[in-house]
């Protein structure tokens, strides 16, 4: 448990039986552990594209210290990635091989469309690149910049943190969505 | 005047159609039917010796007729020049010519480049796929009347 500091607010969930139990035992949802759990561990995906990436790169590195949100892990391995950052221009080329990463990675996984071109192909209005990744994968943030400081993705980052903080992964609602999503693949 | 124009004038009169200057760079526009035996005196002529072939780029003149082109760009190590020889192709339906790998190998990929983006054909070339374009591509985009969001 936490020392020193107040509680956190995962863990505060009151319904009165505390006072029975004394100070020595927390309550909360099942739901806010697992949810506070997630977001405070996500490991992205190593996986850059073009200008974007350097600047994904500096946010990993010393001076922004993505680590500091837990998410100092970027991982080669796609299995054991939970988010996957796209940072970059997609070109029709590039999607089989994202598509794939993306399918190899293992649920829960969200997806950050970091940049203009991630978000909607940017400058590049050509028969060469995706318009929009939203269009193959389920974004869950888009970072807009060209490209974004990283205090941008730090932000939506956080973003995703506190989306996360409210995923109501027990519920009907979320299994049939998930379902919804694997039947697209 | 140059002495690679000058060259091939003297060997190939019949293929030489234009030799333009434009401040010092010298354009020769050829026939293309016989550019392999014009690419090879060019480059094994001590007076010009052009060993390495810096670029080919295809062209696409529409809507001009001959509506497509193939442009070589050559240097001399030795000499220290450049030249540039140009061939217009007569069939704007299925632009051909001669592919030049024997000459250089380098033209390989440079010969895939132009078949890939503009869809000329070379006639010879040892594995002529797309280079750049996924390889179920439909269509040849840098021609001028390929839209510029893709079919």
């Amino acid at each position: 448990m936490r020392r020193g500091g107040g509680v956190h607010p995962a863990w505060s969930t009151c319904m009165g039986i505390e006072e029975h139990l004394g100070y020595n035992i927390l309550t909360t949802s099942l739901e806010k552990l697992v949810d506070w759990g997630r977001k405070s561990s996500l490991w992205p995906a190593t996986f850059g594209l073009a200008c974007c990436a350097i600047e994904m790169i500096c946010t990993a590195a010393n001076r922004w210290d993505i680590a500091r949100f837990g998410m100092e892990a970027f991982r080669a391995s796609p299995r054991q990635a939970d988010v996957i950052i796209i940072a970059g221009t997609v070109t029709k080329k590039m999607m089989p091989a994202i598509e794939r990463i993306y399918e190899q990675m293992t649920e829960p996984k969200w997806v950050i469309a970091m940049g203009a071109c991630a978000c909607s192909g940017g400058i590049f209005d050509s028969y060469a690149v995706v318009q929009g990744i939203d269009t193959y994968l389920p974004v869950d943030v888009y970072v807009p910049g060209c490209p974004p400081r990283p205090e941008g993705l730090l932000y939506g980052i956080l973003k995703l943190h506190e989306k996360i903080l409210q995923d109501p992964f027990l519920t009907k609602k979320y299994r049939e969505r998930l379902a919804l999503r694997q039947e697209a693949v | 005047m140059n002495k690679a124009a000058e060259l091939l004038q003297e060997k190939f009169p019949e293929e030489v159609v234009e030799v333009t200057e434009f401040r010092g760079e010298t354009t020769i526009t050829i026939k293309p039917e016989r550019i392999v035996d014009i690419c090879l005196a060019l480059r094994d002529t001590p007076q010009t010796y052009f060993r390495y072939l810096s670029m080919i780029a295809g062209m696409d003149y529409l809507p001009q007729s001959p509506r497509f082109g193939v442009v070589y760009n050559l240097y001399s190590h030795r000499n220290h020049n450049r030249v540039t020889l140009k061939a217009l192709l007569p069939n704007d339906a299925n632009p051909v010519i001669d592919s030049v790998v024997p000459v250089w190998t380098t033209a390989n990929w440079h010969e895939r480049e132009a078949y890939d983006l503009v869809g000329i054909r070379f006639r010879g070339h040892p594995d002529l796929r797309r280079i750049l374009m996924p390889g179920d591509w439909v269509g040849h985009p840098l021609r001028k009347d390929y839209p510029l969001r893709g079919k």
